[in-house]
């Protein structure tokens, strides 16, 4: 009786272990293996829920904050123009949800002073709120904080490495 | 002789092993050794069975070589050990060069309880004074001459490093004439991006001992600056994601909130009094200068204007203001009257300049300067308006001037860390503290406490 359980329990067992042993996505082996075997009898299908307008602002949202920096020339605040398309996306959002508050980061390279970069980095956040604001996005729903030169994405000394730092940020 | 031997030996182990645990900011002198004056500082005798954990002539030597305006010599240079003054030969130290001698004892005479003396002699005037103590050998009539100065005090076990300090305050402004500033701290931010708190505000001996952390925070921390008492900084702080600028006790760790006005809240500077705040807030447009009166918190505008204006620094009179404007095109130096509004440019050389911060006797500014797009400290005559690149270290930032205006502390980039560096006023003394992990900035020197 235990036996034969126990065999049972091998038959089974056995080329689930195999399976997951021949799969090359090792990570999820267990998962494919159970969806194989269930495949041979039986077909599963799932309908795609309806998207909310939530969800729908969600995943707005997370586009936009994959594309969420504008980069600046040394010592300069102006925008340019190859960052047009970035802000026009984020205006058009922020434009028909005007509850969403967004905040603009100001950030410098790390030449120059400390003080110096906070005021430099205030004023490329304040380009970018301006640059919103023409088109249509209310004051009310943005802010500014300038971290300067105490932020850096990428710790190094060098022109690459300065251009990257040279950023206004949306966060939201 | 084996006794002092080994206890010598148990000196400088004991020595060692503190300066690895405490000095995380070590002193790589990088020019300026050649135009030091020669000067000898004994090891101290002691007397009883406790030996203290510092050793005395070891700080007061350490003090005197980075002031930039002495060179101790080693020991093996020494021609004699004498253990009191009666007993230097001085025509064999004149002959080493050295024009100043200091010797002293330590005494154990309670628990904990330590009785220090020390004598400053002058080599020169004691090789020239022979003839004259010969005369009145027996009441040593002569001897008071080469002396210097004399001091014995009592202490604990805790204050040799202080104590070691005012000795070397008392030597350096008996041979200089100008006041010493070894008994002063630095405060200064400390990064370390990986941490779970990466923003430290720090403050430490002038001479990187006796750290201790103020303020850990997860976001930046910005520009400290001293009260003129001593007790307090005010700095900047994002920690609600925003700047605020903050006051902070250093004793009590009391803070209070100074300002937290929409945009920046940047740089404050304490005036000479301690009565006011100059301070530069974005609140009304864009970045300007104003003063606060602390008590109050009432807020008088000084610049206004729409380029940047920022980084104010007051004059040691509390008269005037220096500061950083764009309004010429370029950021460069200017000063206002704070009684009359007259606002003059300060600075014409370079592409740009910034960070001004006056000498303590307000005959000098030393500000960044750029030229060729490379940033060193440079120091402004006022009288002559001549204008003498300090450092050649490279993005050279924060000066912060010591109190008796020998010497200047500031941040540079070393390889990919930034630490803190030393220039004397006139650049010919140049050293780098190097911070064993992480990266050091914003430094201030307090002023004598």
């Amino acid at each position: 009786m235990n036996l034969n359980k126990v065999l049972k329990g091998l038959l089974v067992a056995v080329p689930v272990l195999a399976l997951a042993a021949c799969s090359s996505k090792s990570s999820t082996g267990a998962g494919d293996a159970d969806t194989s075997a269930t495949n041979q009898t039986v077909q599963v299908e799932r309908v795609d829920p309806a998207v909310t307008a939530a969800e729908q602002m969600r995943q707005k949202m997370e586009a936009l904050r994959r594309e969420n920096t504008v980069y600046f020339d040394f010592d300069k605040a102006t925008i340019r123009p190859e960052f047009a398309e970035v802000l026009q996306a984020h205006g058009e959002f922020l434009r028909s949800n005007p509850s969403v508050r967004v905040t603009i980061e100001g950030h410098t390279d790390e030449r120059g002073t400390p003080e110096y970069n906070i005021a430099l980095g205030e004023r490329r956040a304040l380009s970018v709120v301006q640059y919103l604001q023409n088109l249509g996005v209310s004051a009310g729903q943005l802010s500014t904080v300038s971290y300067g030169e105490e932020k850096p994405v990428v710790r190094e000394t060098n022109e690459a490495a300065y251009a990257k730092n040279r950023r206004a940020v949306l966060v939201y | 002789m084996m006794t002092k031997l080994l206890r010598s030996l148990f000196c400088s182990v004991l020595l060692l092993v503190t300066v690895q645990a405490q000095a995380s900011l070590e002193i790589i002198i990088t020019d300026g050794v050649d135009s030091a004056r020669p000067i000898a500082v004994l090891p101290f005798t002691f007397r009883g069975t406790t030996l203290p954990k510092e050793n005395i002539a070891e700080v007061v030597a350490a003090d005197l070589m980075r002031s930039g305006k002495f060179s101790p010599i080693p020991f093996i240079k020494m021609p004699q050990r004498p253990s009191k003054s009666a007993e230097i030969n001085f025509s064999a130290w004149a002959r080493e060069g050295v024009e100043a001698i200091v010797m002293g004892e330590i005494t154990e005479v309670g628990i904990d309880r330590y009785s220090v003396s020390f004598e400053l002699i002058d080599v020169l005037k004691g090789n020239s004074g022979i003839s004259t103590q010969m005369l009145n050998a027996g009441q040593l009539v002569g001897s008071s001459q080469f002396i210097l100065d004399a001091r014995e005090t009592t202490i604990n076990g805790g204050q040799f490093r202080q104590y070691a300090h005012r000795i070397s305050d008392i030597v350096y402004e008996k041979l200089t004439g100008e006041r010493g500033a070894f008994l002063t701290k630095i405060a200064y931010v400390l990064v370390r991006p990986n941490a779970e708190f990466p923003y430290q505000l720090v403050v430490a001996d002038y001479d990187g001992y006796n750290e201790q952390v103020l303020l850990r925070s997860k976001e930046p921390l910005m520009s400290p600056d001293w009260s003129p008492d001593g007790t307090k900084l005010a700095y900047v702080t994002f920690e609600k994601r925003q700047a605020q600028i903050y006051i902070q006790d250093i004793y009590t760790g009391r803070r209070t909130i100074l300002t937290a006005f929409p945009g920046i809240n940047s740089s404050p500077r304490w005036s000479p009094d301690g009565r006011k705040m100059a301070m530069v807030l974005s609140k009304d447009g864009n970045a300007e200068i104003y003063v606060m009166d602390i008590a109050t918190k009432a807020l008088t505008r000084i610049t206004s204007h729409r380029a940047i204006d920022t980084e104010p620094s007051w004059s040691p009179d509390g008269q005037e203001i220096v500061f950083s404007s764009e309004r010429g095109g370029n950021p460069q130096l200017y000063t206002v009257n704070i009684a009359t509004g007259d606002t003059r440019r300060l600075t014409f050389e370079g592409e740009m300049n910034l960070a001004g911060t006056f000498s303590p006797d307000g005959q000098s500014v030393v500000m960044v300067n750029r030229t060729n797009g490379r940033y060193h400290l440079a120091r402004l005559d006022r009288q002559s308006r001549y204008l003498q690149v300090l450092t050649a270290t490279n993005l050279d930032e924060s000066p912060s001037v010591a109190p008796n205006g020998s010497m200047i502390i500031y941040s540079t980039m070393h390889g990919r860390s930034q630490v803190l560096a030393l220039v004397s006023m006139d650049g010919r003394f140049k050293a780098r503290l190097p911070a064993s992990d992480g990266q050091v900035k914003s430094p201030a020197w307090s002023p004598f406490l």
